[in-house]
């Protein structure tokens, strides 16, 4: 692994507003050391996508609890496929039922972080999953 | 005895209960630092010299008198029960028309609706930006024919109505009297709750359309025109409850809650309103997290603050502008995925708070919450725990229970104090809007957000079954599934309504509202007609989207 910080992007993905998990996420990120790129709210796939690699982010996190998550996840990480970027970790965090955690991560989503995770275990997943990229 | 040779007595006889604690302390130390949410410290123990200064009737007087500490009505729950309202709304308007009647044969008395995001943010079904989004967290409205069917078969005149609708609140407002029209109800007999508090989607909810300034005449405007027309229908619920659930603690949930109330009056006045034509229709809507008898305190602490604020600041006479009243809704961000009907507990104590704390209308959560949106089962049980409280175990039989208490009393007047303090900070940077727009509001809940997880990372703050308690191999619960063509029935729907209206009616409707828009009429007749006219919420939002533009969200972490 490189010195460089690790970059992140923390968007909220879709209309909801619910941007707690997000902040405090994109907060306790930033003290474990890694630079964070917060989008704020209302961020379509497309526009996740291309911030994501203008600013050459290693991983994405994007919050998500309005339920739109089958409709939304699965496109970005399809275009980072297309885009050849697929070696940037998706990461999800929001309410996501049970089933749909298992269909996000076969199609290509790293990790669903649900309510009551605690931070500490998104930087150490971070941090495990780039040192074994 | 004199008062003060008893409170000489009392103070040299609490000295000597200090050494024996002291002794106590040196065998059993006490388990940990003792504090509520809003970081205050917790004494051992209250007694009356906590109470010293403590005038009865400047602070708390009887129930149904200024200041209204003790409640707004003189007998309260003896007479009839806070309205038990639960929020929902999912799917399609035939969907959630479904749930409403189940909820009121169950004995429900109002009801609370739920849109889909899409609608919150003033878009139709098929625009670019609803993708995945119709129907989720509540009903897709698009049209009038919408609200038809989502009125279907409830008598308007008879049930009390709550909407969940901020930015676009008096399009849905004016779909919702269409409705009535309709159903052949006078206009005066409607009841019920628009929740039209912008402040607060800037700085926690996040369904903001328009800029501030703009978003305020909307807001006004609907003040004077409900005032007329509907003259029972709260015009406005001034929220606390999103405040609390981004993260801020309970003082500064009331705090930015009356800060934002004190925007509002400002605003009206400004515009020429009394403030006793208004006033008396502004409701407002807190939270009940789980530091039980600081929520309590807080209830009880914001009626007298807004009692007084109306009075001395704006110079109400009308006894109901200084009433505060206020629907509640237990804290869904204290519910947890793991152990999910622990979360049945949690919901039974705070909205125990809430009655405790004299509410007018309460929402009990669902135990399933934070893995799905409610199932009917669990919303059931959630309707039972409020009749548990309201019909079996006493707690409405008095008025103000805890009144008096030590401990209560003290609670509410640092709470009182503390808010003040806060309110101050924000007449000091110029009002809510200015407060806002500074980013002041967003970096306080911010920082009380973090700290607070930061407590249950730290195990300082115990959450049963996350970081205490916790259990594997969890029994999964039966979650709500949504019908995934309800999307496309909507879609469908909406240009079925396109292809069907009387297309130079809406064209000419929305025509005056883009003149009325330019000027400074009230904007709510003109909104009326093209409801009317079936234009839909995008066509409507659209034009006003064009001429008072978009709010541009902060980024500030």
């Amino acid at each position: 692994m490189s010195e460089k910080p690790v970059r992140v992007l923390v968007g909220k993905i879709g209309l909801d507003g619910h941007d707690r998990g997000a902040k405090v996420v994109a907060q306790a990120l930033r003290d474990a050391g890694m630079e964070v790129i917060y989008t704020g709210l209302r961020q379509t796939p497309e526009q996740i996508v291309e911030t994501a690699l203008q600013e050459d982010v290693q991983v994405i996190g994007l919050s998500i609890l309005s339920g739109a998550h089958m409709q939304l996840i699965p496109p970005v990480v399809e275009m980072l496929r297309e885009q050849e970027s697929s070696d940037i970790i998706v990461l999800i965090g929001g309410i996501i039922p049970r089933d749909d955690i298992v269909y996000l991560k076969e199609r290509g989503v790293a990790e669903v972080f649900t309510p009551g995770i605690s931070t500490v275990e998104i930087v150490n997943f971070i941090k495990k999953k780039l040192e074994l990229n | 005895m004199s008062r003060q040779a008893h409170d000489l007595e009392c103070t040299a006889a609490r000295e000597a209960w200090w050494e024996k604690v002291n002794k106590s302390l040196e065998k059993h130390p006490e388990r940990k630092a003792f504090k509520t949410d809003s970081d205050y410290e917790i004494e051992r123990v209250y007694d009356v010299l906590d109470l010293e200064t403590f005038n009865y009737q400047e602070q708390l007087n009887w129930p149904g008198d200024y200041p209204y500490t003790r409640g707004i009505q003189p007998t309260m729950y003896r007479g009839r029960l806070w309205t038990m309202r639960q929020y929902a709304g999912f799917g399609s308007a035939e969907a959630t028309n479904e749930r409403f009647r189940y909820l009121l044969e169950q004995g429900q008395t109002g009801l609370s609706v739920a849109f889909d995001l899409p609608t919150q943010i003033g878009y139709d079904s098929d625009h670019p930006l609803a993708r995945g989004e119709v129907g989720k967290v509540g009903v897709a409205i698009d049209s009038l024919v919408d609200m038809e069917i989502l009125m279907d078969q409830i008598p308007l005149d008879q049930v009390s109505t709550s909407m969940t609708i901020n930015s676009p609140a008096a399009v849905l407002l004016a779909m919702y009297m269409a409705v009535a029209e309709k159903q052949g109800i006078a206009m005066k007999q409607l009841n019920g709750t628009i929740q039209n508090d912008i402040l607060k989607e800037y700085v926690a909810r996040g369904t903001y359309i328009f800029p501030p300034r703009e978003s305020m005449r909307i807001i006004v405007d609907i003040f004077a025109y409900a005032g007329k027309m509907i003259p029972n229908w709260n015009t406005i619920s001034i929220s606390g409850y999103h405040i609390r659930e981004a993260g801020s603690t309970a003082v500064q949930e009331v705090a930015f809650t009356l800060g934002n109330a004190i925007a509002y009056v400002e605003a009206a006045v400004a515009a020429g309103l009394e403030v006793d034509q208004f006033a008396p229709r502004l409701s407002f809507f807190f939270n009940a997290h789980s530091n039980f008898f600081e929520e309590i305190a807080k209830f009880r602490a914001a009626r007298r603050i807004w009692a007084r604020l109306m009075k001395e600041r704006f110079g109400a006479k009308n006894p109901r502008s200084m009433m505060l009243r206020f629907h509640t809704q237990t804290a869904g961000s204290t519910l947890t995925a793991q152990q999910p009907d622990v979360n049945l507990m949690r919901v039974a104590f705070q909205a125990l708070s809430a009655v405790l704390g004299g509410t007018q209308s309460l929402h009990t959560n669902s135990r399933d919450e934070a893995l799905a949106l409610p199932s009917e089962q669990s919303v059931l049980l959630a309707l039972r725990t409020q009749q548990v409280i309201g019909y079996e175990i006493g707690v409405t039989d008095t008025v103000d229970p805890l009144g008096g208490s030590y401990f209560i009393e003290k609670l509410t007047d640092q709470i009182e104090s503390e808010v003040l303090n806060y309110i101050r900070k924000i007449d000091q940077l110029g009002g809510a809007v200015e407060a806002i727009e500074k980013g002041f509001i967003q970096k306080e809940i911010q920082a009380s957000a973090y700290r607070y997880q930061k407590e249950i990372e730290s195990q300082e703050r115990v959450v049963v079954g996350v970081n205490r308690f916790t259990s594997s191999g969890e029994q999964p619960i039966d979650l709500l599934k949504m019908d995934p063509a309800t999307s496309q029935r909507q879609v469908e729907r909406l240009k079925e309504v396109r292809i069907s209206r009387n297309q130079a009616k809406v064209a000419e409707t929305l025509n005056e509202l883009r003149r009325t828009a330019q000027g400074n009429n009230n904007l709510m007749p003109a909104i009326f007609e093209a409801v009317k006219a079936y234009a839909t919420l995008g066509e409507i939002c659209g034009v006003l989207r064009d001429l008072f533009g978009e709010y541009q969200q902060q980024i500030i972490i």
